[in-house]
């Protein structure tokens, strides 16, 4: 956590000082990287910092409502509509407060900008929002998971995100906040967890009967773990090919994560080039295999942004 | 025989009934129980309007009216009917939510879907907007000094425009399903391959006539102000209501388009196969959702406005003071008007844009905020020097200034993209605009009722049910929504009908105790305006100024003649009609009269409602013998309309004399009463301003006295 000097500190115990105790492995009350980490401090400096304009309202309303009531002390003056100073201070005031913030927020959103990546070469993941679960492939471990997503700690990650189905929107609360994943498009998250445990992430975007129980477990582990992990997780003999993916196409909620000891490299711009202009419904075909050579169509993909 | 040629996709399964025998839930029971509740409200209403032979008067006097003040009676019924449904909603909803921890509730996932697109819709385009505007067209007009608006029948046919979607939603209730897609009915969850089906069809026609009839209000409420205020009434003469009523029409009209646009592009989606917002095809969804918070945020500015309108009347009439502040207060309206136009991608920072992008957005967001603090200030300020008293409509103001700046500042927090990031899509994000929309545009709406109710019945409300209700909705509401700011950070997502987390239930149940107080405070209100139509003798303030008035409305008779002004006033100041109390001027008779025009009934509103209705039934369930009749007969309507050259008739001098003099005779029959009287009997419309009670001048403009008493 950055410090922003002795406002920042102060901002950043308040919520924590208000409900002791509350622990949230699903929420950025309890980060586990630096970005979460920033969101919440910002958050209290952003709340400290609208207290300029807030507290001389709680404190002077009740002052004047008792001095100004009907039968109050207060002078009558029916008349009286303006006065230069407090027009400069009711404008002035705010203006400044805008700046402040308006500077803060710059700095913030272009520090933690989601596309920024946290360091060298980081761990990609390719993440596909399915109706009611994501799909996770791994391209440079070649495996692949259902609603289980594997991390090593203190590495920089990159989660490249679509969505095989409508929009939803990924969120590791405890890493970093949530991006949209649009079919035929591709974002972006950079995350880095500094400690390990197991996260709750989630969709956030209201998609069907299965929305409520969208959520997978984001498990951080040592980088020694995450790759016997990765061992362990080839050694499955399940696999994950064209013919698998339409299948997960179907809506369903999976109960258990599932994983796949290998998958078709390529899969992941197979799923956003389905959705490309000329495919038939690309919806129905998503994730086809053969005809097109995966890598042909990523200059002419779309992306969301970038 | 093809029943679907007469049909369409309607078949016996498609009544809400049928749910409940096929398979009996709790969750099916309360959907034909809301059903039943809607089919029976009806035939209640038939049956009443039978028995009581109010059927002629009610076509006679109301639904072919086109007065101004009628159509905004009208615009505030719609209003109040739709609400007491969407607010019962919203109800279940916490108790769903509160019951879900670790089970699945009570309500099945598509009903909750269902009840928070519903309730969403219904609040926005059914409760929200007719509530503005019945009371932009009920007051606008009387208080810049003109006898109607500039295009009467347009007027009453945005009003059958917009109940006929409202008819359209509660339709929904009994015939098919109701779109889960929320207000917002972001495609391509909404596209025909995710939501086939008649229920975004619903939710497209709905809102479609709704904002139809917005762009119409929004064209004629921007003219009526240029073109009809009374003479010397310069724009900086108007009352701040009328700015605010200005800006929300030139809003509406530059804001309603987009979303008429939308709808109409996803029902081309969906009805013709085009590929605007689809997954395939060369469709992009992130064209919605720019269009649809093109229209989106101004909504919200759209919402707020008059009731920042309301709020200037209030607090200055009952601080018996002027407004502090005034050029500020336009200015800063004019500023919120136009930068509304400029903050709407801060609906999706999520989207995947740059980050340059997303801080414009944000830093524009924030600007935003400032010409909102200073209203606030002024607002604060106008109560300096005033004798501030404690009426229903200024406990919500209160209320307002205090709860609304807190969700100034988690407005300020969401325009960060960093914090959104991590609140959008969460409770954090409902708790922040139901902060605004209801201490600000609802309360604000309940206080202008309070308020003007007397100009338009003749009547006050009854004082100490008003309190009541209002110290059940203004706790109701903190307890409702606060615990859902601290739910939203813990990662609680909006839109969810259970939940798996258990430290969610205590902060649960304090929103679903503030529901109950909630729920409490409206039936209060209902039990306030039928206890005050009783006591209707008791409360009558027929004279017109029962809380010592300021601007022209409060000049007339209660309820104002369907002229409202007999001879159009002459303005030389702000608060003509209070400075004119301070001269002696007020109620002097006009040296001559002369004939008035207005315009006839006319039964083209109507009907134009009615074939509106059943072409969008018919669109929804593809009834297209329906959709192609009522098409053709709407526009025969128009047609017919349009020969018809005897449009108004002409009220007689004679008759507004008698009329105008028999109300100045009672006004100077009547003693004023001071404000200490003012919730008593004695009130009946005529007010002593407030310092001038000795009667002699002893106030000069601008000195400062003490306190008298």
């Amino acid at each position: 956590m950055k410090s922003r000097g002795i406002v920042g500190l102060l901002a950043a115990a308040v919520p924590a000082l208000a409900w002791p105790g509350v622990a949230c492995a699903g929420s950025f009350l309890e980060p586990a990287g630096p970005i979460a980490a920033g969101q919440i401090a910002h958050f209290g400096v952003i709340s400290t910092l609208m207290l300029i304009v807030i507290v001389p309202m709680f404190v002077a309303l009740p002052i004047v409502l008792l001095r100004y009531r009907r039968g109050g002390r207060g002078a009558y003056r029916p008349d009286w509509e303006f006065n230069w100073v407090l027009e400069i201070l009711i404008w002035g005031v705010p203006v400044v407060l805008a700046f402040a913030l308006g500077t803060a927020l710059w700095k913030h959103t272009l520090q933690h900008d989601p596309y920024r990546p946290l360091g060298p070469e980081p761990l990609v993941v390719e993440v596909v929002a399915l109706d009611w679960k994501f799909l996770f492939l791994y391209p440079e471990q070649g495996v692949a998971t259902l609603d289980l997503l594997a991390l090593p700690e203190n590495r920089p990650v990159t989660l490249k995100l679509t969505s095989g189905t409508v929009m939803q929107s990924f969120i590791i609360p405890s890493l970093a906040g949530q991006i949209y994943a649009m079919a035929g498009m591709q974002t972006q998250l950079n995350v880095l967890a500094d400690k390990t445990g197991d996260l709750v992430g989630r969709n956030t975007q209201y998609n069907g009967l299965g929305f409520a129980t969208q959520s997978f477990k984001t498990s951080v582990m040592s980088q020694e773990a995450f790759e016997a992990w990765v061992e362990a997780t080839k050694a499955q003999t399940a696999a994950l090919d064209a013919a698998g993916y339409q299948a997960l196409l179907k809506p369903s909620v999976v109960s258990e994560p599932v994983l796949y000891g290998n998958f078709t490299p390529g899969l992941f711009d197979q799923v956003i080039a389905s959705f490309s202009p000329g495919m038939a419904q690309g919806h129905a075909h998503a994730g086809m295999s053969a005809s097109t050579p995966p890598h042909h169509d990523h200059d002419h993909m779309q992306e969301a942004g970038r | 025989m093809n029943w679907e040629l007469i049909f369409g996709q309607i078949t016996w399964n498609s009544f809400v009934f049928a749910g409940a025998i096929e398979n009996p839930s709790l969750s099916e029971f309360i959907a034909s129980g809301a059903g039943t509740v809607a089919v029976l409200g009806a035939l209640a209403s038939v049956i009443l309007l039978t028995v009581k032979r109010w059927w002629v008067p009610l076509w006679r006097d109301w639904l072919t009216s086109v007065d101004h003040k009628k159509v905004g009676i009208m615009y505030i019924v719609t209003a109040l009917v739709m609400f007491a449904r969407a607010v019962i909603e919203g109800a279940l909803m916490r108790a769903q939510q509160l019951s879900a921890v670790d089970n699945s509730g009570f309500l099945s996932a598509d009903h909750f879907g269902q009840l928070f697109s519903t309730h969403g819709t219904i609040m926005i385009f059914f409760v929200a907007m007719p509530f503005i505007t019945g009371l932009m067209n009920y007051v606008m007009p009387l208080q810049i000094g003109a006898r109607d608006v500039s295009f009467p029948l347009l007027n009453a046919i945005s009003l059958m425009l917009t109940i006929a979607g409202a008819i359209l939603i509660m339709v929904s209730l009994v015939i098919g399903q109701f779109s889960t897609g929320g207000w917002t009915a972001y495609p391509p969850f909404t596209g025909i391959h995710f939501s086939p089906g008649e229920g975004v069809d619903y939710w497209i026609w709905a809102v479609s006539l709704g904002s139809i009839g917005s762009t119409l209000t929004g064209l004629n409420f921007a003219v009526t102000i240029y073109k009809k205020r009374c003479p010397g009434m310069t724009l900086f003469r108007m009352p701040l209501f009328c700015w605010t009523t200005l800006c929300t029409s030139i809003l509406m009209i530059f804001a309603m388009a987009p979303l008429t646009v939308a709808t109409v592009m996803l029902a081309l989606d969906r009805y013709a196969g085009f590929h605007f917002f689809t997954n395939g095809a060369g469709g992009n969804m992130m064209n919605y959702a720019n269009l649809f918070w093109l229209f989106g945020h101004p909504e919200v500015y759209i919402l707020i406005l008059p009731a920042f309108g309301v709020w200037s009347e209030v607090v200055s009439t009952f601080s018996s003071k002027r407004i502090y502040g005034y050029t500020s207060l336009v200015y800063a309206t004019m500023c919120i008007a136009v930068l509304s136009f400029a903050v709407w991608l801060h609906h999706f920072f999520t989207m995947g844009q740059s980050a340059d992008v997303n801080a414009v957005f944000g830093i524009a967001t924030m600007v935003i905020g400032v010409p909102t603090g200073v209203k606030v200030y002024d607002w604060l300020l106008t109560m300096v020097g005033g004798r501030i008293r404690f009426t229903t409509s200024m406990l919500f103001h209160i209320n307002f200034l205090l709860t609304f700046i807190l969700g100034g500042m988690t407005g300020v927090l969401l325009a960060n993209p960093g914090i959104d990031f991590q609140v959008h899509n969460t409770l954090f994000l409902v708790a922040h605009f139901h902060n605004m929309i209801i201490p600000g545009v609802l309360f604000g709406m309940f206080a202008a009722v309070q308020f003007w109710f007397p100009k338009a019945f003749g009547f006050r409300l009854h004082e100490g049910l008003g309190r009541a209700s209002f110290w059940c909705f203004a706790p109701g509401f903190l307890l409702a929504f606060f615990p859902l700011y601290w739910l939203g950070m813990m990662g609680a997502t909006r839109r969810t009908y259970m939940w798996t987390d258990p430290a969610y239930l205590p902060w649960l149940a304090l929103a679903m105790a503030g529901a109950v107080l909630i729920l409490t405070g409206f039936g209060l209100m209902v039990t306030q305006i039928v206890v005050s139509v009783r006591r209707r003798a008791e409360l009558a303030a027929p004279l017109g100024d029962p809380w010592d008035g300021r601007a022209l409305e409060w000049s007339i008779p209660s309820p104002p003649p369907a002229w409202n002004f007999a001879v159009l006033p002459d303005v030389s100041s702000r608060d003509p009609f209070y400075e004119a109390k301070k001269a002696g001027t007020a109620y002097r008779s006009p040296e001559a009269y002369e004939d008035i025009e207005v315009p006839r009934n006319t039964a083209t509103a109507p009907l134009i409602g009615l074939f509106a209705c059943a072409w969008a039934f018919g669109l929804v369930w593809h009834i297209w013998w329906l959709v192609v009749v009522s098409f053709v007969l709407m526009w025969a309507v128009v047609i017919a309309r349009s020969f018809a050259s005897d449009t108004e008739e002409t009220v007689p001098a004679a008759m507004v004399k008698a009329a105008n003099e028999a109300f100045l005779a009672a006004v100077r029959a009547t003693p004023g009463v001071t404000r200490d009287q003012e919730m008593t009997a004695a009130n009946r419309g005529r007010a002593i301003p407030e310092g001038w009670e000795g009667g002699a001048s002893i106030l000069t403009s601008g000195a400062a006295v003490g306190v008298s008493r």
